[in-house]
């Protein structure tokens, strides 16, 4: 399991972020973005929906949003 | 059998490119969007730090349109060398701070960049003869070709009928009649077109996707710059030019000053980087200080300060103001009266 903080960024910022790191790890590997700007929640599913990574899991609570997410590095 | 050719769209989020990906698309070409990030770029969430724009589209309207037509699409952070696009245009800027032809030139020549590293063939942009008077005019077409170095590798499927035909007209990879000849500030074939590809839904950003194409937004950059003396940035610098009310009392130091809830809390995060000021007695924004404060200089900030918050009518409001080393120092003000707030204080 892989943890990027994006905290403090907004978007595309930690999409961007988020498309860098993944391009370093291996396929079935799970990625833990944390951000702080509520349309990450959008962009990175919009994101891992259009380059074939899959969404395990996405909340948002007062301060923070989590996704997390499981490589394809196949797509 | 034939090589499967592929090309690169520049995706900004708008219905232009959109059309021009479509077009490739249909004539079997393998397309994959390229979206350059340069800090500028204007989101459909950039304004919802705003609580009163919550209720807007959260989308980007990059990916968005990627995911409408079934493309990847990759998003380039250019931040860095962005700045010298901005900081020394060939061509100039605009109608503001905007360097639209350099800007196009940049991105073109990314994109060639980013083609020859994967191995595609050819570059698209939704670019139209006529359209924007800086960047998309007749003359300025085959400058765009020259400077980025794209030259006949540069498709622009929406007026091709209009230009020389491009390598890959000439080669067979696109037919040229099935492309278009659009040219001018009408949108009216755009929208024939959106209709017949099915396209119900999409952006149509006023005054255009960047930043310095707005007045203020570029009054704030140039007053930034004149008080560092120095053009440089970074982005946290571009940023804070999106939010709040930015006032300038004094040449060496500006407040910036959350308007509502939701700046607040974005402004809550640059906190330990900034002096910050907020009332202890009153409800009320809460406020950075970008520059130095002189001895005297924080009874005016605080002054100011009380006058943005519910304590504005009051005798006295009490305000704590924190430095960057944690120290903090309470005062009690008089809120600046109205009368004292010199207009050319607002940037």
């Amino acid at each position: 399991m892989y943890t990027l903080d994006a905290k403090r960024l907004l978007c595309p910022m930690p999409v961007i972020r988020t498309q860098d790191k993944i391009k370093e790890l291996n396929n079935g590997d799970q990625l833990t973005v944390v951000c702080t700007d509520p349309g990450a929640l959008n962009d990175i599913p919009a994101w891992c929906r259009i380059n074939g990574h899959k969404v395990i899991d996405s909340q948002q609570n007062d301060d923070e949003v989590i996704i997390i997410i499981e490589v394809n590095s196949g797509s | 059998m034939s090589k499967q050719r592929k090309a690169v769209s520049l995706i900004s989020g708008g219905l232009d490119s959109m059309l021009a990906t479509r077009a490739i698309m249909e004539q079997g070409i393998h397309v994959e969007g390229i979206n350059f990030f340069t800090g500028f770029c204007v989101e459909g969430h950039t304004h919802a730090i705003r609580k009163k724009d919550k209720a807007k589209p959260k989308r980007n309207n990059a990916l968005w349109v990627a995911e409408q037509l079934g493309i990847k699409l990759h998003i380039v952070d250019v931040i860095e060398p962005y700045k010298d696009v901005l900081l020394n245009p060939k061509h100039g800027y605009g109608a503001n701070m905007n360097p639209c032809l350099d800007c196009k030139c940049f991105m073109v020549g990314k994109a060639l960049e980013w083609i020859k590293e994967n191995d595609f063939d050819f570059i698209i942009t939704g670019e139209v003869v006529g359209q924007r008077p800086k960047s998309q005019r007749a003359e300025t077409m085959p400058v765009i070709q020259e400077e980025s170095g794209a030259g006949d590798l540069l498709v622009r499927p929406l007026c091709a009928k209009k230009l020389p035909p491009t390598l890959p007209e000439r080669e067979g990879w696109l037919d040229r009649e099935k492309l278009f000849e659009f040219s001018g500030r009408t949108r009216k074939p755009q929208m024939a077109l959106a209709e017949e590809y099915n396209f119900t839904d999409y952006a149509t950003p006023a005054g255009g996707c960047c930043f310095l194409t707005d007045e203020v937004y570029s009054r704030k950059l140039v007053d930034m710059w004149q008080a560092r003396s120095d053009r440089d940035y970074e982005l946290d610098d571009i940023m804070l030019l999106k939010v709040g009310r930015h006032i300038r009392p004094r040449p060496h130091f500006k407040l910036i000053v959350g308007r509502e809830e939701g700046e607040n809390k974005f402004l809550e995060g640059y906190r330990k980087i900034f002096t910050h000021l907020r009332s202890t007695s009153h409800t009320g924004p809460l406020v950075l200080i970008d520059g130095k404060l002189g001895d005297d200089d924080l009874e005016l900030a605080a002054q100011i300060t009380a006058r943005f918050g519910g304590g504005k009518t009051a005798e006295q409001v009490d305000i704590e103001a924190t430095f960057t080393d944690g120290n903090t120092k309470a005062l009690t003000v008089s809120p600046i009266s109205p009368a004292k707030m010199d207009p050319t204080w607002y940037i």
